[in-house]
């Protein structure tokens, strides 16, 4: 998975004087990577020898999950990861939380055990068909 | 969306919003400072790790605001959080209690998280561009803070004699201090006035309906009566001084170093 599968690259210019402006837009705004992801943004352009290069971040339109993309998605759940099902337009306070598959089975007779996982934009499932505990990415 | 361009702020308003900024971003702090302290010591592994990424979420929300008011002519965010004392903070005592037990963090964060996306709700809507932006990055965020609390609240009000007697009495101390979440901050009404911020009174008119349908309703708990007059949000416990020693003592033993 790469930051452009996450759909959080957003823009990319470049200048006549040849300066190259990444914009990105953070996932979650308390993510600890995003200095690692700046840095690795700047240099991922330096490396096809541009010298002068300029990373923004933006929050407008915030990130959301439905820009991951179906090819992106499949890989997830490969690796074992249920991808986000679409936000759609839910109520600001809603307590159930959207339909989840089983990446192993497909089932959707599974069970959140934890609201929250080990990375800010995963949470904690297990399948009552198949038995797989799994993690699964929030629809944001 | 309409859009008011930074310099079309007023120096009065300017100075309004940078202190708004300022004490959204010490509440977030302080009960991101509360909330870690539960990280090793929380009742199961998985709300161990829940209220870390709440607490990250805040501080992510910390950043956002402070990095705002960064542009309105504030000091550097890490400044800011690091090097100002008790006298300097602006945060609700509501945040700086101590921890207390499960039922205790549970209820404050549910109120508070409850009022937070109310207001970030709201400021969505905000005329002034770069606070609408923030808004509604935040409330995507709170939102399973709020499904997260809310359960736990319910889970404990309706659980056992016990559970119930701790989260009642939680109730009863916090309630006064939620209060004070509504207090405007000295030049306000001018930027309510002008849709820069939500309104203050309808945001705790919601607040009050909401919780009340979840607490009472739902929960079968007691709320107490309306709290008095607060003192305002210079007012601090004894509390806030011990918080804030440990929680700048490493920034300060290193103040050379570039990043936290």
């Amino acid at each position: 998975m790469s930051i452009t599968d996450m759909g959080m690259v957003r823009d990319v210019t470049v200048s006549d004087a040849g300066r190259v402006t990444v914009t990105f837009t953070p996932t979650f705004s308390g993510c600890p990577a995003l200095h690692v992801i700046r840095d690795s943004i700047e240099q991922a352009v330096r490396d096809l020898g541009v010298t002068d290069v300029e990373v923004r971040s933006t929050l407008t339109p915030p990130w959301t999950t439905d820009w991951i993309g179906d090819d992106a998605r499949e890989r997830l759940r490969q690796y074992g990861i249920a991808p986000p099902a679409p936000t759609g337009e839910g109520q600001l306070i809603q307590l159930d939380a959207e339909p989840t598959r089983c990446p192993r089975c497909g089932s959707l007779n599974v069970r959140m055990t934890a609201s929250f996982g080990p990375t800010l934009c995963k949470r904690m499932y297990v399948c009552d068909n198949c038995r797989e505990p799994f993690e699964a990415f929030k629809s944001v | 969306m309409t859009t008011t361009p930074t310099t079309h702020l007023t120096d009065t308003q300017t100075q309004a919003l940078l202190l708004k900024l300022t004490v959204l971003a010490d509440d977030e702090i302080i009960l991101a400072h509360r909330d870690g302290e539960w990280t090793g010591h929380a009742p199961i592994l998985e709300e161990d790790i829940a209220l870390a990424n709440i607490a990250q979420d805040e501080l992510g929300h910390a950043g956002l605001y402070l990095s705002l008011a960064q542009t309105l002519g504030g000091s550097d965010p890490d400044r800011v959080a690091f090097w100002r004392g008790p006298d300097d903070y602006r945060n609700t005592r509501l945040v700086e209690l101590p921890k207390g037990d499960w039922a205790f963090t549970m209820v404050r964060q549910f109120l508070y998280d409850t009022a937070e996306a109310l207001w970030l709700e709201a400021a969505t809507r905000s005329t002034y561009a770069p606070l609408a932006e923030i808004a509604a990055k935040a409330v995507r965020e709170e939102k399973f803070h709020v499904q997260h609390t809310a359960l736990w609240v319910e889970r404990l009000a309706l659980g056992t004699p016990e559970s119930e007697r701790r989260t009642q009495a939680a109730l009863t101390e916090l309630w006064p201090h939620a209060a004070q979440l509504f207090q405007p901050v000295e030049g306000e009404a001018e930027l309510t006035a002008a849709g820069i911020l939500p309104d203050l009174n309808a945001v705790h008119a919601r607040w009050t309906d909401l919780v009340t349908r979840h607490l009472v309703d739902k929960c079968g708990l007691t709320l107490p009566d309306a709290p008095t007059t607060q003192p305002g949000r210079d007012t601090h416990t004894h509390h806030l001084a011990p918080l804030l020693e440990e929680m700048q003592s490493v920034a300060r033993q290193h103040p050379d170093a570039e990043v936290w």
